[in-house]
């Protein structure tokens, strides 16, 4: 087999356990990362709403948002299956736009 | 240390834009001018890896979370403009797709954990392994102090870009117009899980796949 092939595997796999990235942290307690809180934990957390995160934080409406299928509900098996659903695909549009990218840089290099 | 929309102000995203365009355009050319059409798996190999690493949040106890982003192993098994451009992929990905990391910061959450952290982690790469055998011990010091000198970099950008907000963007009234916290507390909060805890996570990640190549792929090191 070659190295590339042994490679996508081992990301397969890592796809694969991916749902440990979600599950771990909520049975430690933890929350999200420091920084990337939604505007609600924000305006717990200040007692208001920044004029310009309000003007901003919805600029985008993201397909997947949170790496989770949307309205799904929020038994944590469930989650964690949205979480791979996620892993799988965005390992696919990521590995897909770096290739075509790298096919046009370098196409005249043989 | 992705940041969201909204929790940069117009100047500091548009800076950020600024200063990312140009590596990305050298990267891009740097790519052009050296990397050969049947690399392209080579790439898309270590985009694909950034993605889904950063998806395994490790927790602080009660705490926040944190992950590694392979940006420097990336650099140090691809080259450094490689990393820049393979995990600013992964990054814009997360962005449009899953809503991690803001469109607006999109230029500097590439410029925090590609650009600066591919660049440094593999600079000080190149400083500890200077004249080792790619096969010697020293080569898998260097990764795990290049992984994380790299990671912290990044972490401490990311605080910078966060905690100048209140000082640069205020309404009339004097409340923070975009992420509130000052660099007193910005620093600390973000330093503290870096240096810490995902700092070492990202060396031994490093360490490992360094140590898996040297073992049974020498041929690509």
């Amino acid at each position: 087999m070659t190295t590339v092939k042994k490679l996508w595997i081992c990301i397969g796999v890592l796809a694969l356990l991916s749902p440990f990235g979600l599950l771990i942290p909520a049975l430690f307690g933890a929350g999200g990362a420091w920084g990337e809180w939604s505007l609600e934990e924000i305006k717990k957390s200040i007692g208001y709403l920044p004029e310009g995160m309000k003007r901003l934080g919805h600029l985008w409406g993201s397909p997947m948002k949170d790496y989770a299928v949307p309205g799904q509900p929020g038994s944590p098996a469930r989650k964690g299956l949205g979480y791979m659903l996620s892993a799988f695909l965005g390992v696919g549009f990521t590995a897909c736009l770096a290739y075509l990218l790298a096919r046009a840089l370098g196409r005249k290099n043989k | 240390m992705h940041i969201p929309d909204g929790y940069l102000g117009p100047a500091t995203y548009g800076t950020m834009f600024g200063l990312t365009v140009p590596f990305w355009a050298f990267a891009s050319w740097k790519m052009n001018k050296t990397l050969k059409a049947r690399q392209a798996p080579h790439l898309a190999l270590g985009a694909a890896f950034s993605f889904v690493i950063m998806m395994f949040n490790i927790p602080l106890p009660g705490g926040t979370t944190g992950h590694a982003t392979g940006t420097t192993l990336i650099a140090i098994l691809l080259g450094p403009w490689a990393a820049v451009i393979a995990v600013s992929t992964a990054l814009i990905i997360q962005a449009l797709l899953f809503g991690d990391g803001g469109i607006t910061a999109v230029g500097a959450n590439c410029f925090n954990m590609a650009v600066v952290g591919g660049l440094v982690g593999y600079g000080v790469y190149r400083l500890v392994s200077a004249g080792s055998d790619r096969l010697s011990k020293r080569r898998l010091i260097a990764g795990a102090i290049a992984a994380y000198v790299g990671l912290n970099a990044s972490a401490l950008l990311t605080a910078i870009e966060l905690g100048i907000q209140p000082i640069l963007e205020r309404s009339t009234s004097g409340q923070p117009l975009y992420a509130p916290y000052p660099l007193s507390v910005t620093i600390p909060a973000m330093a503290s899980g870096h240096l810490f805890l995902f700092g070492f996570v990202e060396a031994a990640l490093t360490v490992l796949v360094l140590k898996y190549f040297q073992k049974n792929e020498p041929g690509m090191l």
